[in-house]
Parts: structure tokens; sequence; C-alpha cells
């Protein structure tokens, strides 16, 4: 059984009242797409700022690698290998789509302050490399002729993709995609999935996602974990997750419910 | 016996902090925009003030209150053609806007002849009174100042607590969108937060007139008022209030016990104390952008 | 209109990006080269001004046009570096050892004004810079045994290990090597990793953060070059004003460097030049304008700061990208002839929402 790269143990998360995340376990295999799913509230994102340093978590624990996360600081999660995108884009607004993803490369960077200040030699040749990775990412998602665009002007399809080259910048051995189809068109919505399943067997790179377009989420994951109000509901295949009846029930309701809305056949007919 | 004095001195005088305190937080809490014009608008109001009196001959309790109206127009105007156009655009350049409006006020006030450049006593009746309490002798014009502070407040305070008006503030405060999209008439809105703000401020230099005397420095007063907005907590309005007390209160006591020159720098540090103790001062809310 | 056809990585990270530029910074430097031949005293004088605020609008326009952190006290860096400046060379130091002290000083004031800056933002933020400026104000003034108090302090002329720049011409080429040198550093830092993670902060801090940028240590880098850069700004300063008291480092000098900063064009180095330009020349026009208002308006004393709050005002409502901006559009609308549409720079209204949590 191969190792897990991250594991949730009992994960959870309070903020005053509300218990935003209940118990959480999971494990994350190297290599797969590994997807949350479960309708809005269910606590998804809040589990990737779990991961991602933003929140601590007020039970249980994030192993990565096999090391504790408790006291990793949000800004060196990334120097781990874990790179996320956010549900709302979180790009830099003000500064060309190439400056984004160069600043996706800072974890790699070699050069100290003087030497920037002085511009040697070496840093130049250390910002030639950092464009030569950025343009491979460029390449890998067809971002070609927004390179200097301002992302201020881009179209939220684009948005979104810089958004994941950004993340791919960082070269991470872990991918936290958080909803990479919405607010897609169905084509945009079939590229992302290539571009995810190029993600991890191209690239390598281990895929966390939080979706909720059910085609992407079956056509690309290897495993499901279904949440509702933070807890979860159902962790197998996307197949076994989507045929489980409480994940059925968290998102249609139960037959009670459906039923309400039958017509009452004791009702007079129309003529 | 003395301490007593000077803490009651500390008080009244904290007391203006904080009403001009309000006038940013009231502003703040609206608009999320900061104005840095509160201590300006204060100085224009007690110059309203003494215009109606010195050169139109009206009564103190005539002149107040049309000090007031006018001020509120002045408040509603400046929103209007300054504030409202940009809308939309990143709060550093609201700031710096109301940076402009300092410097056009002070500019436009020593530029009126012989009044602006000077220093004017600021003939409110009860301005000579005085009481003796026990051997601290108390000058009316401070009692006036905690009196007044203590009726604006509660007024204020079932304003937004009970009002219509005071809700929707909230509401376009948190969300202007969506508060358009409520059908908040959000512009007017802010026009009267403006107004509103402008007339606390009058009533702060009103107040401070026959204390300081009126001139044109008077708006940098309005500096430690910042100080005071801060450690009450950005966003809360008894906070402000609360603010200015602790920041007059600490001011005197410095200038009473502490070597020359601590006192101007009082306010400063102890804003500085709670900048890193409580960053969201004693009542304020917890800034986090949730992603 | 210019299309660059790009070849070479170097060409995105070189500083001349085409001919173009080569040729009019070229022609700039020729000229301020040969400006001591070219121009009348006055106007040398005036322009080593420019290129002292310059100096310091770079630190500024480093820290809240690049890196989004408002100091509204930013006087008080030029303050330590004025005065440090003075009592070093009464002491007889040599002015390149004394320059990089007061650097050095202002730098450590910096990190410690640019401590809150890792607790607090935005306004908070503000009122920390701001009361840091007062409290450093109030500091100069009552350490007399140092700094002689709110009497002031004479500024000898600059010694360069034993040659005494006294003319003006010298301290004009002095001013201009360090302004070209701090210029480059600036631009140098900008086309780096550092400078794009100052850009990181400004724009999303917790994107910058997910992409493992340290916000503590950049915020505080930023204060403490943009300090140095007032520092050595106020180092000059003190040198060419020969006499300097606390009270020329007050809450007004913060607001002109705001000012100055804003009116350039938030954002771009261009803009630190511009604005120094601007904020040397404007009491120029004004007193030139005076002749021509009748005497109420011409000589009341008010008249400068109405002006400098107008032209504020008018440039945060009509033209926010400040002087710089202003001239790219009209650049724009020259190379566009006669294509230029007029909403092209046009940026989306965003409605304020609240960041508040509750």
């Amino acid at each position: 059984m191969s190792d897990a790269l991250l594991s949730a143990h009992n994960l959870s998360v309070r903020f005053g009242g509300v218990l935003a995340v209940n118990n959480v376990s999971f494990d994350v295999q190297r290599g797969e797409v590994f997807t949350l799913i479960g309708p809005n509230g269910a606590g998804k994102t809040t589990v990737f700022n779990l991961i991602s340093g933003i929140y601590t978590p007020t039970a249980g624990h994030i192993t990565y690698n096999g090391q504790h996360m408790a006291n990793v600081p949000p800004h060196a999660v990334a120097g781990l290998g874990i790179a996320r995108t956010f549900q709302n884009i979180e790009l830099f607004e003000h500064a060309t789509v190439l400056q984004n993803l160069l600043i996706g490369r800072h974890t790699h960077r070699q050069t100290g302050l003087w030497q920037e200040m002085f511009f040697t030699p070496q840093t130049r040749a250390a910002e030639i490399a950092a464009r030569e990775k950025v343009e491979h990412v460029i390449d890998f998602l067809d971002l070609q002729h927004h390179r200097d665009s301002m992302v201020a002007g881009l179209p939220y399809g684009v948005r979104k993709v810089v958004e994941m080259a950004r993340a791919l910048c960082t070269e991470p051995q872990l991918l936290l995609l958080d909803e990479p189809s919405s607010g897609l068109n169905v084509e945009e919505t079939d590229d992302m999935a290539f571009w995810i399943a190029d993600i991890k067997n191209v690239l390598g790179i281990t895929v966390l996602m939080v979706e909720h377009d059910m085609s992407l989420v079956s056509k690309v994951s290897d495993r499901v974990l279904a949440m509702s109000q933070g807890e979860v509901l159902a962790m197998g295949t996307p197949a076994e997750v989507q045929s489980h009846p409480g994940v059925i029930e968290a998102y249609l309701g139960t037959i009670d419910d459906v039923s309400s809305l039958r017509r009452d056949s004791t009702k007079e007919q129309r003529p | 016996m003395q301490e007593l004095q000077v803490i009651f001195s500390g008080v009244a005088q904290g007391c203006i902090y904080g009403l001009i305190a309000l006038g940013f937080v009231l502003i703040y809490k609206a608009t999320e925009t900061v104005s840095f014009a509160q201590g300006e608008l204060m100085m224009l109001g007690a110059f309203c003030g003494l215009g109606a009196m010195q050169w139109l001959g009206w009564p103190y309790w005539l002149a107040v209150p049309s000090a007031l109206l006018a001020m509120g127009l002045v408040g509603w105007l400046t929103e209007r053609v300054a504030i409202r156009p940009i809308l939309g655009q990143p709060a550093f350049s609201v700031v710096m806007l109301t940076f402009g409006i300092v410097y056009v006020a002070r500019g436009l006030v020593t530029m009126i002849p012989n009044v602006g450049t000077e220093t004017h006593a600021f003939p409110a009746p009860y301005k000579d009174v005085s009481f003796d309490m026990g051997g601290v002798v108390i000058g009316a014009t401070q009692l006036v100042v905690v009196a007044a502070t203590a009726g604006l407040c509660l007024l204020l305070y079932f304003t937004f607590r009970y009002s219509r008006v005071g809700i929707a503030m909230q509401a376009s405060s948190q969300n202007q969108l969506a508060a358009y999209y409520m059908g908040i008439p959000v512009k007017r809105l802010n026009g009267l937060v403006w107004a509103l703000a402008a007339m606390v401020a009058t009533v702060a230099g009103l107040l401070l007139a026959p204390i300081t005397f009126v001139h044109a420095n008077m708006g940098f007063i309005g500096l430690k008022a910042f100080p005071a907005a801060v450690v009450g907590g950005f966003s809360s309005l008894p906070g402000a209030i609360v603010g200015g007390l602790i920041i007059g209160v600490v001011e005197a006591m410095a200038g009473f016990w502490l070597p020359e020159g601590f006192k101007d720098i009082a306010a400063y540090i102890v804003v500085l104390l709670m900048l890193v103790l409580k960053p969201n001062g004693l009542f304020g809310e917890n800034l986090r952008k949730k992603v | 209109m210019r299309f660059i056809f790009k070849t070479d990585y170097d060409q995105d990270i070189r500083l001349a990006k085409h001919g173009g530029h080569v040729f009019w910074y070229g022609l700039l430097m020729v000229f301020l080269l040969t400006a001591p031949w070219l121009i009348e005293e006055y106007w040398l004088a005036q322009l080593t001004f420019v290129m002292i605020y310059s100096i310091v609008g770079l630190g500024l326009m480093l820290l809240a046009g690049f890196t989004g952190l408002f100091s509204i006290g930013h006087a008080a860096f030029l303050g330590v570096g004025a005065y440090t400046e003075a009592v070093l060379s009464a002491q007889g130091w040599p002015f390149p050892l004394s320059l990089a002290m007061s650097a050095g000083l202002s730098a450590a004031v910096g990190a410690i004004v640019g401590l809150p800056a890792l607790r607090v933002k935005g306004i908070y933020l503000g009122i920390a810079t701001l009361s840091f400026g007062f409290i450093v104000e109030e500091g100069l003034a009552r350490w007399e045994s140092v700094t002689g108090g709110n009497a002031g302090k004479h500024v000898k002329a600059i010694n360069l290990f034993g040659y005494e720049a006294s003319s003006n011409e010298a301290f004009y080429w002095i001013c201009l090597v360090v302004t070209v040198v701090c210029t480059l550093a600036v631009l140098n830092l900008l086309r780096s990793a550092t400078g794009r993670a100052f850009v990181a902060i400004r724009d999303s801090e917790i994107s910058a953060q997910s992409m493992g940028i340290h916000l503590a240590r950049y915020k505080t880098l930023s204060f403490m070059i943009s300090a140095a850069l007032a520092g050595i700004g106020g180092a000059l300063y003190a040198h060419k004003l020969q006499f300097i008291s606390p009270d020329q480092f007050n809450f007004l000098q913060s607001i002109d460097l705001l000012l100055m900063v804003v009116i350039g064009g938030l954002g771009s180095i261009h803009g630190a030049f511009l604005g120094a330009l601007f904020l040397i020349t404007m009491p120029q026009l004004i007193s030139l304008g005076k002749d021509y208002l009748p005497d109420a308006i011409g000589q009341a004393p008010g008249l400068q700061a109405v002006v400098y709050g107008l032209v504020l005002i008018g440039f945060v409502m009509f033209e926010p990208m400040g002087l710089y901006g202003r001239w790219l559009k009209i650049r724009t609308w020259f190379q566009l002839f006669p294509f230029y549409r007029k909403g092209m720079f046009k940026r989306q209204k965003s409605f304020q929402k609240s960041d508040r949590l509750k």
C-alpha cells in the first residue's frame, strides 16, 4: 500500500459556536486525484484553509510526508510543496500574468537582497531560469497570448487558469484546487478535466480538489470524500460515493421530501 | 485635590477628542472610508458659530443651531461634490482626498482678511461661570462639554439602534452592492452620514471654542482624535468616546506628572501600546478576509 | 505605435525595453550632466531639491505604491537621516561614511516603525506611522544634547575625505550620483524576486503567503529600504539647507511627501520624480501667478494651501493615476492617433465590500 502524502486525523475546527469541521479524517495517496464534494457550507474550503495553515485546528492534526503540520506557518506551507488555488480568485490584480506566475517561483528563489539591488549576473541568470520554468507552465496551459496582460482586465475563465498556473509554478508535490470549474462553461470545463488529468499523469502531481461538477468529478477523480455540515459522509470511488444513500440525501433530500412534490392522485383531474 | 482637577480637565478634553473620533467612526462605519478632515470641520464649525455671533450679531442659542445646520450642509456638499464621484477607488485615494480637504479648509480660513490669521475669544454665555466643588474648581465650559457629549451619544445610540436609517447605514457599510440591490439609497445615506459627522464635529468645535479660543490651527487637535478612535476600536461608536476619554485623561496626567514634552506625545504612545496589545482596539472587530 | 518583437527573455528583464528608452533617457542624462553649464544657479538649486525629494519619493513610492503600506509619518525618517548627517559631519566624518550611517540609522528606525505593520493593516498602520512621526519629531526636539533641540542645528558642507564640496556645482553632482544609484537600486529590486514579493503583498496578502512569501520579513524590509532612502534624502537635505530644526520634519512635511507620491502617480517610479518636480515647481508657479490675482487673494497666506488642496483633490477625482498616468494617456493618444478610445485606461469600479468578518 503506497504511503499517504497527506493525512488528516480527526480534524476539527470551531469558530465561536460553529463547528465548521467535525472529526474529519482522510488520506490522500501519492499520485492520485482526491476530491472533496458536498453541499455548500459543508466545510470543504475550511479543510483547505486548515491544510494551508490559514486556520489552526481546534482538534486533530494533519500530517504531510509523515511530518506534523501543527506549527507550520502559512508562508512555509508552499516551501513544503503544497500549492493551492482559491475559490474566489486571489490573483495579483495590478500585475501582469507573467509577473503573477513569476511570483509563484518565489520559493525557489536563490538571490539575496544585495545581489538583487546590484542586479549581479547571478540575479540575471536566476531571473532567466525562473522565466524558463514559468514558460513551461504557460505552454502547458496555453496562456501564451495573455502573458503581458494585466490580470485586472482578463475574463473570468482565463483568470481561473492563471490561478492554477501560478500554483503550478511553485513546482508542488500536492496541488489543492478549490472549485476549479466554478464559473467555467462546458468547453472550459472539458479543458480543465484534461489539464487535471495531465497534471496527474504527466507532471506526477497529487491533486486534492473541491468540486461541485459531478461529471468532472467522475471523469478525473480516483477517490472521493463526501462531506456535509462539517462531517464525513462517505469515502470511496466516485461511483461508490454517488450511490451512497447518505450522500443522495444530503444533495437531494429524503424520499419523504421528494414525495411531497408528487401530485396528489386523489385530487380532481383536469377534463 | 489638584489631581482631581487635572483628571476632570482631562475628561473634558477627552470628550472633545471623543466627539471628533465619533465623526470619523460614523463615516468609517457607514462607508469604510477614513476622513482626516474632521478636525478641520470642527474648526470651521467653531468659526461659523463665532461668525454668527460676532458679525451677524445673533445670540448664542440661535448661533449654535445655525452653525450646526450650515456645517451639516457643508458636510453633505463635501460628500456630494468630492466623495461620491470617487466611489469605487481604493481606500487610500479617499484618504488623500480628505487631506486635500484639510489643505483647502485651512487655506480658505487663513485667507479671510484679518480674521483667519488671528485668535478670537468665543463669547459663550457660560464662559466665565465656574463651580467650586469641595476645593475642586470646575469651569462651566468643561461641565457643558461632558454633558453635551453624553447627551449626543445617547441620541446617536437610539438613532442607530432603532431607526431604519441607522440600520440602513450599517447595511451599506458592510456590503454596498447588496445594499443597493436591497433598495437602500446608498448615495443619499452617505450624504446624510457626512452631514451628521460634520454636525458632530461642529458640536465639538462649539464646545471647545470657549476653552481654547477660535483659531485656524484648531484642526490639529483633530489629529489626536485618531488615536482615540483606534484605542476604542475603529468601527465602534461607544469605543470612540471611551477612547477619547482615555486619551484625554492620560494626556492630562502626563502633563501633570511627567517631564516636559510627554504631554504632546502621550496620545501617540497610548495608541502604539494599544496596537501592540490589542490591535482591534477595545471594542473593535476582528478584521480578516474570508477566502 | 511601437510593437516590440520579443525574441529573448532578456528583453523583458532589461531596464531599457527598446531603442526609444535608450534615446530619451540618454538625452536626459546628458542634460543632467551638463546642467551646471546650461542653467542658472537658482534653477540648479531647484533641480537639486527635485533630486533630493525624488530620493525620498522613491522610498515612499516603494512602501506605499508598491507594497501597499501607507506611512503618514514619513518625515520622521527624513529627520533621522538629516540629524544623523548633521551630527556626524560636525564630528568630521567623511561623507560616504556619514551617508551610510544616516541610511542605516533610518533603516533601523524604519524596522521599528514597521513592527505594527506586522499586526495591523490599512488605516491602523497609517495611524501607527503617524504616531511614530510625532514621537520622533518630539524626540528630536527634546534630545537637545545631540540635536540642539528646537533651536536648530547648523550643518557643515560635505566632506569627501578631505575635499570640501561647498560649491553649488559640486553638491549638485554629488546629489546626481546618489540619485542615479538609488534609482537603479530600486529599479533592480523591482524587476527581481523582492520587488515582486512587495507587489504581491500589496495585491493579496493571503495569496502572497500561499506562494511562500514571509509577510513579516518583506514588510519589515520594505519599511527599512524606504526609510533608508528617506534617510539618504534627509542627509542631502541637511547639507542643502545648511540649517535644520525639528519642525521641518513635522506632520505637514509627511503629508507633503504623500501628496508628492500621489500626484506623481502611485505605483510607478516615474511618479516619484514627477511628484518631486510638482512639489518644487508648484510654489514657483504660485508666486508667478500671484501678480495676476487681486491682492486679497494673491497676498493671502493661505493661498498655497488652497492651491495644493485643490490640485490634490482634482488629481484624486479626475486623474487617479497621477501625473504619470496622464502622461501615459497622452502618449498613447499620440501613438494610436486617431484610434485612441476614451475608456482605454478605465479601471473597473470596485464596490466597497467590507473585509470585516462580522
